[in-house]
């Protein structure tokens, strides 16, 4: 058998998981492995500026392509900088593995130079994770790693193998399949089950489909579009699964919670059923527990078990992987369910959207965000891939931009991760090139990893950036506007670098702009000429995220309106 | 909320940082651990920890649930129907009635199980609840030091 080193083993074990790029950061004790990617070009390793988005740029990957994404990080600093990374992807059940260098295995425990306990802070923040102690485990280990972060409820999984290991020579035998008798995820749905639960909604009066992130996780989307067209249920969409439905379904309500329609969350309220597909009844969505959706029952599908009841009581609790449970679900629905049952249901639902439509005051004399947002969907949905980072501008995407497909919209849920939305980009440009690459951000969010524009510039990955800078981390003034009377503590950030200058420097391309006028050139030009831009648009400073729920109130009381002047 | 107390068996991989992975998951989540005994089940690869803990229903549904979703998990058991012992280990000075500590032990299943110069150990082996009134009993004899175990359960 094959004798070969630790280190080659790791690049050995990218090139049998069919690997093509790998997002990283070298260090002392990783140095190793960094050699053999030297030797051998198996894979493109792109080395960003900071390990924290080396692994959100192979999230971002994984998000866009559906495979699995990978990044290397070294011992200590390297590795706690890849922790928010983890966390990120964790929450929102995205296929990671993540390499980290420890030091030897002689010097564990004894406070060595950039030594911490990696498995130990990693552990709840990973789907698994390991600590490698000999070169003969590794083969077996890498591919557990990657069956196990795309395989049931995806997550990262983090490696973590000591300079020794990765220099040790050992016998190279890397399974081609893999077994493991303590871990059998649940792909096929229970038959009974799924039968009950379609005989509930042919019952129902008042059914809403309650559209989750695993319908994108799971690639249902498509059974779910077949789904809610043949039952003509209407539908709501959480942040996570925004694009199921395209934004002009005549079905589909909005998004639901906080930041959620009027109708999708009076919908979720009166509701006498919801068919939960893939959700995990954030507080984000649900408000107050205990008024949430207080008239359904509740249908419940997701392949975690520990998901299902976690937080409210289900009354038809299915195991499963979504996709398998819909082609089972869908032809009986087809057969049993009669749309027209709903009709007066629609009629209502139809009224409330029309009664509280989403809506903002536009004008001439300030760019409105929401503007900005509904103009680049107007030039570019269904061509480009939408990141965001995090805070007023992510929910005003979600909001108005018209949504045409699943994975057209990659943004940080659960986590809700400032700095996520710039390499989670690049992450995406490097995986489907032929798209164009937009991050709407916040000019407190761009600042937090804008020190990967060297990295979109090196490799030649043209993200643009539209920085929706109203000189505030404005969903904390936000907040405090409604709940804090207005005491803005630290939240003004007019102090800021010159957005131009800034990517200029890196060898981008920035733009200011202060009008619709010049924010149609600026962006059609960073399109045409395919760069790494910054887009710097001068938004109203006192523009607020509505409808909004407050945090712990019951969705159907919602603010509709609140004029602020500063 | 009613709070129910609960014996779960957890049969595991036995694997580098498994306990941790475990005692973690209990930390992270604020759940409650009362007892954990764990020992490698003779002849396998595998070790088996027994948890006592409490809380309402569904806080024990929960555990339960995220205990099996962790990868080195094989099974967990939740008991019903089962014999519970737990162990304590105690030093009692010479200068007690030591033939009346010797009656107490016995009645609990128990014995003494070491005589040194300034002390005895005694041992027994009992349902936890009939342990702490062993304890509370020891009490009239000033024990210096009691060691207490976790439970060990086995189905009826």
């Amino acid at each position: 058998m094959q004798q070969i080193s630790g280190a080659q083993m790791v690049v050995e074990a990218m090139r049998k998981e069919g690997v093509e790029v790998v997002f990283g950061y070298p260090g002392g004790a990783i140095m190793n492995v960094y050699d053999e990617i030297y030797k051998h070009k198996y894979f493109q390793h792109i080395l960003t500026r900071h390990e924290q988005a080396a692994v959100h740029a192979a999230d971002g990957y994984a998000r866009a392509t559906g495979k699995t994404g990978v990044a290397f990080v070294t011992s200590g600093p390297g590795f706690t900088n890849a922790v928010t990374g983890l966390a990120t992807a964790y929450t929102d059940s995205i296929p990671l593995v993540v390499i980290s260098g420890q030091v030897p295995i002689s010097m564990i425990g004894t406070d060595a130079f950039q030594e911490i306990d990696a498995v130990g802070i990693s552990r709840p923040c990973t789907k698994h994770n390991f600590l490698v102690k000999d070169a003969k485990e590794l083969p077996f280990i890498l591919k557990e790693a990657f069956y196990l972060a795309k395989s049931g409820r995806p997550g990262p999984i983090h490696v973590d193998i000591p300079k020794d290991v990765t220099a040790q020579i050992a016998p190279f035998d890397y399974p081609d399949e893999i077994r493991l008798e303590t871990y059998k995820p649940t792909y096929k749905g229970n038959p009974r089950q799924i039968k009950k639960a379609v005989a509930a909604i042919a019952e129902a009066k008042k059914p809403v489909f309650y559209l989750g992130g695993g319908i994108i996780r799971s690639g249902a989307a498509e059974l779910v579009r077949e789904f809610v067209a043949a039952a003509k249920i209407p539908a709501v969409e959480t942040l996570m699964a925004r694009g199921t439905l395209r934004y002009d379904d005549p079905m589909l309500l909005g998004m639901v919670g906080m930041h959620g329609t009027y109708a999708a969350n009076m919908a979720m309220s009166e509701a006498d059923l919801l068919i939960a597909l893939g959700p995990r009844f954030d507080d984000r969505v649900t408000g107050k527990l205990s008024e949430f959706a207080k008239y359904a029952k509740i249908i419940h599908v997701d392949i975690d078990p520990s998901s299902i009841g976690k937080l409210v009581h289900v009354d038809y609790p299915i195991v499963g992987d979504l996709k398998k449970v819909l082609e089972e679900m869908v032809p009986l629905a087809k057969e049993q369910i009669n749309p027209d049952r709903y009709e007066s249901w629609r009629e209502i639902l139809k009224r409330y959207g029309e009664l509280h439509p989403l809506k903002y005051e536009d004008s001439d004399k300030v760019l409105k965000p929401e503007w900005v947002i509904q103009r680049v969907g107007e030039k570019l949905k269904g061509k480009a891939r939408i990141s965001t980072d995090v805070g007023q501008h992510q929910m005003w995407t979600a909001q108005y931009y018209p949504f045409t497909r699943p994975n057209e919209l990659i943004t940080s849920g659960g986590l809700g991760t400032m700095g996520f939305g710039f390499p989670a980009a690049i992450g995406v440009k490097r995986g489907v090139q032929e798209e164009i690459s937009i991050n709407f951000t916040g000019d407190g969010s761009i600042l937090m990893n804008i020190q990967e524009l060297m990295t979109a510039v090196e490799y030649r990955l043209p993200v643009i950036n539209i920085i929706l800078n109203n000189n505030y981390l404005g969903m904390v003034r936000q907040w405090q506007t409604f709940f804090y009377e207005k005491r803005y503590a630290e939240t003004d950030l007019s102090m800021q670098p010159d957005f131009v200058k800034l990517a200029e420097s890196f060898g981008g391309i920035g733009y200011r702009v202060k009008t619709k006028e010049e924010f149609d050139e600026a962006l059609d030009d960073a399109i045409s000429k395919g760069v790494v831009a910054l887009i710097d648009v001068v938004i109203d400073r006192y523009e607020n995220v509505l409808p909004m729920v407050p945090a712990g109130g019951s969705l159907y009381n919602m603010m509709l309106e609140y004029k602020d002047e500063g | 909320m009613h709070k129910e107390r609960r014996v779960i068996s957890v049969i595991v991989k036995n694997e580098h940082g498994v306990l941790s992975r475990i005692s973690g998951l209990f930390a992270g989540r604020g759940y409650n651990i009362e007892t954990l005994t764990v020992a490698p089940i003779p002849n396998s690869s595998l070790s088996r920890l027994t948890i006592v803990t409490s809380g309402s229903h569904r806080v024990i549904e929960q555990i339960i649930k995220q205990l099996n979703k962790l990868i080195p998990v094989l099974k967990v058991i939740e008991h019903e129907e089962l014999i519970e012992k737990e162990m304590v280990l105690a030093k009692v000075p010479l200068e007690e009635r030591l033939s009346d500590v010797e009656a107490l032990c016995r009645a609990y299943n128990g014995s003494i199980v070491n005589v040194g110069k300034d002390g005895i150990i005694v041992m027994i082996a009992d349902e936890p609840t009939r342990v702490a009134h062993f304890i509370y009993a020891l009490k009239n004899f000033n024990p210096k030091e009691i060691i207490r175990s976790g439970v060990v359960a086995i189905e009826r």
